[in-house]
């Protein structure tokens, strides 16, 4: 009797963990997950490989397996392979640039310059500012007679940046890499803290110049925010859709600012294909953690 | 051995792909319920405030003498396009009984959704809808059924400002630029003279909607009324449709049209000095710009050409349990009196043959909207066809690269667009 009792509470505890109210108040996280991410992209996974469309409740029509013809038919799509082109291009740029500034300028405001509440505002701004509104202002000045084309006078390129099929996604790429900066300075900011005093102070006794200090006690030190703001902007930037949508035109000029993103919602949404746009997510998804591996792994190995 | 916790994960993730394929798998019933229910409805309109008004008249007048049958009419649910919020809406069985702003190209797709009524199944619903529209319902069959009825117009035409056309030397009361050459020297002069820094601005966007304002309309002038399908085939890759694109292509590259969007109403702000617009920019301009209209150009410069009419169209949804109420309604909304209260609240013309005739005192009181009902009687719609937003886009995207961005020839896009655009629509 009291080993079965003892087996019970063991199984409850296992149900339970040890904590039974800490698993109580993190369940409604638990459901959060469930419904809002795992189930559509079980969802997500099941669509991709059926001949499927959206139907009224009630509506029995068939919606059969088709295996990866869903997956063939988006990988002989020219307009899909550019699109991942597009995000390769977005990414080359966007992420070494988002590290490298996020990390030199959060050590520059660390280091105690003159108004560095002012600049700390100014960066984070942006981000804190709804996209389609900083789009706005960035027509204004890229537009064929817009500011900066003013100012560059004859230098200004022709066809101008957002109508350029090369410098488009190059405009693209450093609008968020403007936009997202302040998040990661802050994250770096953040990480900053963590790193003793002591090891700046030695390495400076040994003789180290600021550059010195830099690479070898302040990289090394933020190596785990690296990470995290490689593998978060690697995700952003995949996921890129308000930009091509709103500052190229659709992702014009001709294509050339197309995302994968961009592609779901008109194969999906507009032009009810939900099926061969799942397949177009089911890559994306494959792309963004294989990418995410990679840069998790590179960091570990330096 | 897999680790406790990763096992975990991977069965509560194949739980939930199990239970997400068993569940889309299902469904069931025929998905239609009686014609014959009558009761309370609800009914959506746009957002546009005049068309808000109507409708909120109409509901009223309707609900005093049908106190078992209220009305309740909504505007449509905010999204990025009304599209896509009754897309959403037929999925999740929350459609009203009536949306009032339904655009053709749209319908093939709900039918496929099994979202939209053939008004045909109603005793009098075909009949309704011939005798109202004329010959021009054929246009409107979905697999042989009246899936819409169609409602009013806004037939395009070419907007100019006076003021503009008057500095570049052009006489505003008759510009003389029905023809392709004239219209471009035309233009020409305006960008040249400076009066405006381009001649005209169509949005150079990618939507699938956007051939309907550039494109489109000069392609039924120019045919005289030939839609892009037709018998199953794109109709566009003959002398018609390169006239159309030549003569877009040819504006594009002397940049007498840019190739951005505008980062402001190009009109008001004297950007340019043509817009192709309909009707409702009578009222959006009256304050800011003095407009004249004239029908689009053609290669010959036809005086009488046909235009694109840009209708919006009401429909019933299989989610409506009192289709009864909702078939009166809809015809009680649609009937002489309420359509000839859609144009004075509006000025956007009703679809009905006898337009002009019928509502001859409104016309006399507003000349400015007569050129418009003149040319509500010679219009073209959207083809009513499978994949209809996925053929619009893609003629689009190679209308983009080759006429508004020159990166491929204009014979290219006509051939390549029309095999695509075939092999779409023969699926």
């Amino acid at each position: 009797m009291s080993t079965a009792s003892a087996d019970l509470r063991t199984t409850r505890r296992r149900w339970w963990g040890r904590q039974p109210i800490g698993s109580l108040f993190a369940l409604p996280y638990l459901v959060f997950v469930v419904t809002i991410f795992a189930y559509p992209l079980g969802f997500a996974v099941w669509i991709a490989f059926h001949d499927y469309f959206f139907t009224a409740p009630g509506v029995d029509v068939p919606k059969p397996f088709v295996g990866f013809d869903n997956f063939a038919a988006v990988l002989t799509d020219p307009q899909v392979l550019e699109s991942f082109r597009n995000i390769g291009v977005f990414l080359v740029i966007n992420v070494p640039l988002t590290v490298v500034l996020s990390l030199v300028l959060a050590t520059a405001l660390d280091g105690g310059i003159r108004w560095a509440a002012g600049y700390r505002i100014a960066f984070y701004v942006p981000y804190l500012t709804a996209s389609v509104s900083l789009v706005g202002v960035w027509m204004l000045l890229f537009s064929s007679g817009g500011l900066v084309n003013s100012v560059l006078g004859p230098l200004a390129p022709d066809p101008s940046w957002l109508v350029n099929s090369s410098l488009a996604m190059p405009s693209i790429a450093l609008f968020v890499t403007w936009k997202q900066l302040g998040f990661y300075i802050l994250l770096y900011l953040a990480a900053l803290q963590g790193v003793p005093r002591e090891l700046h102070e030695s390495a400076e006794t040994d003789g180290a110049n600021a550059w010195q200090r830099f690479r070898n006690v302040t990289v090394p030190g933020v190596r785990g925010t690296t990470v995290l703001v490689l593998v978060l902007a690697i995700i952003t930037g995949a996921n890129l859709f308000t930009e091509p949508y709103l500052l190229t035109n659709g992702g014009g000029p001709d294509g050339a600012s197309v995302t994968p993103v961009l592609l779901i919602y008109q194969r999906g949404i507009q032009q009810q294909n939900p099926d061969t746009a799942a397949a177009i997510g089911m890559l994306l998804v494959i792309v963004v953690g294989v990418l995410s591996l990679a840069a998790n792994r590179i960091n570990r190995e330096r | 051995m897999m680790h406790p916790r990763l096992a975990g994960t991977a069965a509560l993730l194949t739980a939930v792909a199990l239970t997400a394929a068993c569940s889309s798998g299902g469904g069931g019933g025929d998905g239609g319920t009686s014609p014959s229910g009558t009761g309370p409805i609800t009914v959506w309109l746009s957002n546009n405030e005049q068309e808000v008004g109507w409708g909120q008249d109409v509901v009223d007048a309707w609900n005093a003498e049908h106190p078992d049958e209220e009305v309740t009419a909504q505007e449509i649910p905010a999204g990025s396009s009304s599209e896509e919020a009754i897309t959403a809406a037929i999925t999740a069985g929350t459609a009203p009984c009536l949306v009032y702003n339904i655009s053709s190209a749209a319908v093939p797709g709900w039918v496929r959704q099994g979202g939209l009524v053939n008004l045909s199944q109603f005793e009098d619903g075909a009949s309704y809808v011939e005798e109202r529209v004329g010959e021009g319902a054929q246009t409107y069959l979905t697999d042989d059924g009246y899936y819409q009825l169609p409602w009013k117009s806004n037939p395009v035409m070419v907007m100019y400002n006076k003021t503009v056309f008057e500095e570049a030397g052009i006489d505003p009361e008759n510009p003389d630029m029905a023809t392709y050459d004239d219209f471009l020297a035309g233009s020409r002069k305006i960008v040249e003279s400076g009066a405006a820094d381009s001649a005209i601005w169509p949005s150079p966007t990618n939507e699938f909607f956007q051939p309907w304002f550039d494109f489109y309309p000069l392609y039924l002038a120019e045919s005289g009324g030939t839609p892009l399908v037709e018998d199953q085939a794109a109709t566009f890759d003959d002398e018609n449709g390169r006239a159309v694109a030549d003569f877009w292509a040819t504006i594009y590259a002397e940049g007498l049209a840019p190739q951005e969007a505008s980062t402001d109403d190009a009109m008001s702000a004297g950007t340019t000095a043509m817009q192709l617009a309909g009707p409702w920019a009578i009222a959006s301009y009256a304050e800011s710009v003095d407009v004249g209209f004239m029908p689009v150009p053609t290669s010959d410069g036809e005086a009488e050409p046909v235009t694109f009419a840009d209708s919006k169209n009401v429909s019933m949804f299989t989610a409506c349990e009192n289709q009864a109420t909702a078939w009166e309604f809809l015809k009680f909304s649609t009937s002489e009196e309420s359509d000839g209260k859609l144009l004075e609240a509006t000025g956007q013309m009703p679809l009905r043959t006898d337009l002009a005739t019928t509502y001859a005192d409104y016309f006399a009181a507003n000349p400015s909207y007569e050129v418009f009902a003149d040319q509500a009687e010679r219009t073209g719609d959207v083809p009513s066809i499978p994949n209809s937003v996925e053929v619009w886009q893609a003629f689009r995207d190679a209308y983009s690269s080759a006429v508004i961005f020159g990166k491929t020839s204009v014979d290219e896009f006509l051939s390549g667009a029309a095999e695509t655009v075939t092999g779409l629509v023969q699926g």
